[in-house]
């Protein structure tokens, strides 16, 4: 489903690359924890996955599309097939949940009957039933992180992309929003999560890619936090 | 994850429809929130379209009384009474000939006599007095030039002995017309190019004032394109709701340039009664603005949104930011 092969990537000519030739094979329905220390390579590795980066050299090939042949038209239908989730969640201030919701929607062009279905189907999924007139102000943050998940998850991505989720949540309900990451990769999509939480780590068992210095270092399943 | 049943399923070629269908509301969304942002940008828009506007009926109505003071330039021969039919008939035929001829009309004394009676109407004594006498009207030829400018080139025939002989007085060429003429091209000249320098002046500054009224919009916005961007929203969804807007601009400012220059030649031409302000006819243009009606309010709207659209397109192409990302 995911497959970085001798992939590096060099901001600033001359600086230790921030991803150091990473090769890294993620099978489909796999849930795969990417941890380490801010500024090991984390964030650039998913930027790269969703094109916000180019890698310097290595080649990258998500979901049978290989990057090096993407046009730059081809970028939004890539992200429209990767689901992605933020630690701030960017959720649109001014538009209800159902509203931010739908936004994923609308601009793929479904009807307005479709969006109303699936927005009350996923926010079913991340148990937010009934809180579909609310502003995001109005939720709490791991709220606000399910309002985000269900929105990356309405257009059925392959990829559920999840950058450090939990970063800003409480213990409580940063586990509410680990448990529906794991629903949905029950459901059949591939979770690839980066986060720093050790309590996470070790209670999901899943399989555990440390990166340090932009470098793969260790790779387990059913791991735990090193 | 695992397809769930749907109600329907929307097609290809609808969702291309239902995205177009957004576009065009997010951009009349968009036109009425930024509402303020927008009356500078389409104020400018309206100088603009009035500028193109009244220099396209001032050069038209130029143009048209220049026309028709050249209609009116002509080079009359007067004949002597003496002169045959023969000999007149030879003369006609003889101009006609000659280069810068276009035509030759012929008037005989009766027919001078009734238009001078005509013009002379209300002078009561003058009638009188002319009907006590015999008619003392010449005949005359009334030579139209193709060429207004080369008047003089006919000259050396008039002058010829032969044909002297037959005219009774000094050939006129009307040269007070010719006169007026050279004041109103040379006018109309100065007026086309004050004309031209202005509306280009003020495209420019419209140009980059919408440009920078979208360029404060897309910063405002900012967050909200970035996570259109991230969830995979196209170029053209992101992009053509400011298009839209932009657009939006140009059809208010037309409509509200039509606007002031018809309420200008309703009131003007109630003023003036129709009449001639200096070499400006108020009553041509007037006439000019109504029987262009539509094709004039076409230009504008074509101007106007080609103004806004132009703008807009560079403005998001310079601060939405479409290229590929770095290696």
């Amino acid at each position: 489903m995911i497959l970085l092969d001798r992939v590096t990537k060099t901001y600033t000519r001359g600086l230790a690359p921030a991803l150091d030739r990473v090769s890294l094979h993620v099978e489909p329905k796999e849930f795969v924890i990417v941890v380490g220390s801010s500024g090991a390579g984390k964030s650039t590795l998913l930027k790269l996955l969703t094109r916000e980066e180019k890698p310097t050299s290595g080649k990258i090939i998500v979901g049978g599309v290989d990057y090096d042949k993407l046009k730059d038209r081809e970028i939004p239908l890539l992200r429209r097939k990767i689901g992605t989730v933020f630690q701030d969640f960017k959720l649109l201030p001014n538009k209800t949940v159902a509203e931010n919701v739908g936004f994923a929607l609308e601009i793929v062009g479904m009807g307005n009957g479709e969006i109303k279905y699936t927005v009350a189907r996923v926010l079913d999924i991340v148990g937010l039933k009934g809180k579909e007139k609310r502003m995001p102000m109005e939720l709490s943050g791991g709220e606000r992180q399910r309002v985000a998940i269900a929105r990356a998850i309405a257009r059925q991505p392959r990829i559920l992309i999840a950058d450090e989720p939990t970063g800003n949540l409480d213990p409580k309900h940063a586990w509410d929003v680990v448990k529906v990451l794991e629903k949905i990769n029950q459901y059949g999509t591939t979770v690839l999560l980066t986060t720093h939480n050790q309590e996470i780590v070790n209670k999901l068992k899943r399989r555990v890619v440390t990166i340090e210095d932009g470098k793969i270092v260790s790779d387990k399943a059913g791991g735990s936090y090193r | 994850m695992a397809k769930h049943s749907q109600p329907h399923q929307t097609g290809q070629f609808r969702r291309k429809l239902i995205v177009t269908e957004r576009i065009l509301k997010a951009g009349c969304i968009n036109f009425v929130r930024n509402a303020w942002l927008a009356v500078a940008a389409i104020a400018v828009m309206v100088t603009t379209l009035t500028i193109v506007l009244f220099s396209v009926i001032a050069s038209a109505t130029f143009n048209n009384t220049i026309e028709q003071l050249t209609d009116k330039i002509d080079v009359s021969v007067f004949l002597t009474d003496e002169v045959t039919e023969e000999q007149r008939t030879k003369l006609i035929s003889e101009l006609e000939s000659q280069e810068n001829v276009q035509s030759v009309e012929y008037r005989s004394k009766e027919e001078a006599l009734e238009e001078y009676k005509k013009q002379n109407q209300d002078n009561l004594d003058l009638l009188l007095a002319i009907s006590q006498t015999d008619n003392p009207l010449p005949a005359s030829l009334r030579i139209k030039p193709k060429d207004p400018e080369k008047l003089q080139e006919l000259k050396p025939f008039l002058e010829r002995a032969d044909i002297k002989a037959l005219q009774s007085e000094e050939t006129s060429y009307s040269g007070d017309r010719k006169e007026a003429i050279d004041k109103i091209t040379s006018t109309t000249d100065f007026f086309q190019k004050a004309g031209i320098i202005s509306v280009a002046l003020f495209t420019v500054i419209s140009m980059l004032i919408i440009f920078n009224t979208i360029r404060m919009a897309i910063f405002n916005r900012r967050d909200e394109l970035n996570i259109m961007r991230l969830l995979g929203a196209s170029t053209s969804y992101i992009r053509g709701p400011f298009i839209v807007e932009t657009a939006l601009y140009g059809v208010v400012a037309a409509l509200i340039s039509v606007l002031i220059c018809g309420t200008l030649f309703t009131l003007s031409s109630s003023t003036f009664e129709a009449s001639s302000l200096g070499l400006l006819d108020i009553g041509y243009a007037n006439t000019f603005f109504t029987e262009h009606y539509w094709k004039i309010m076409g230009g504008q709207l074509a101007i106007g949104i080609f103004i806004g659209v132009a703008s807009s397109y560079y403005a998001t192409r310079r601060y939405l930011k479409f290229k590929s990302p770095k290696k």
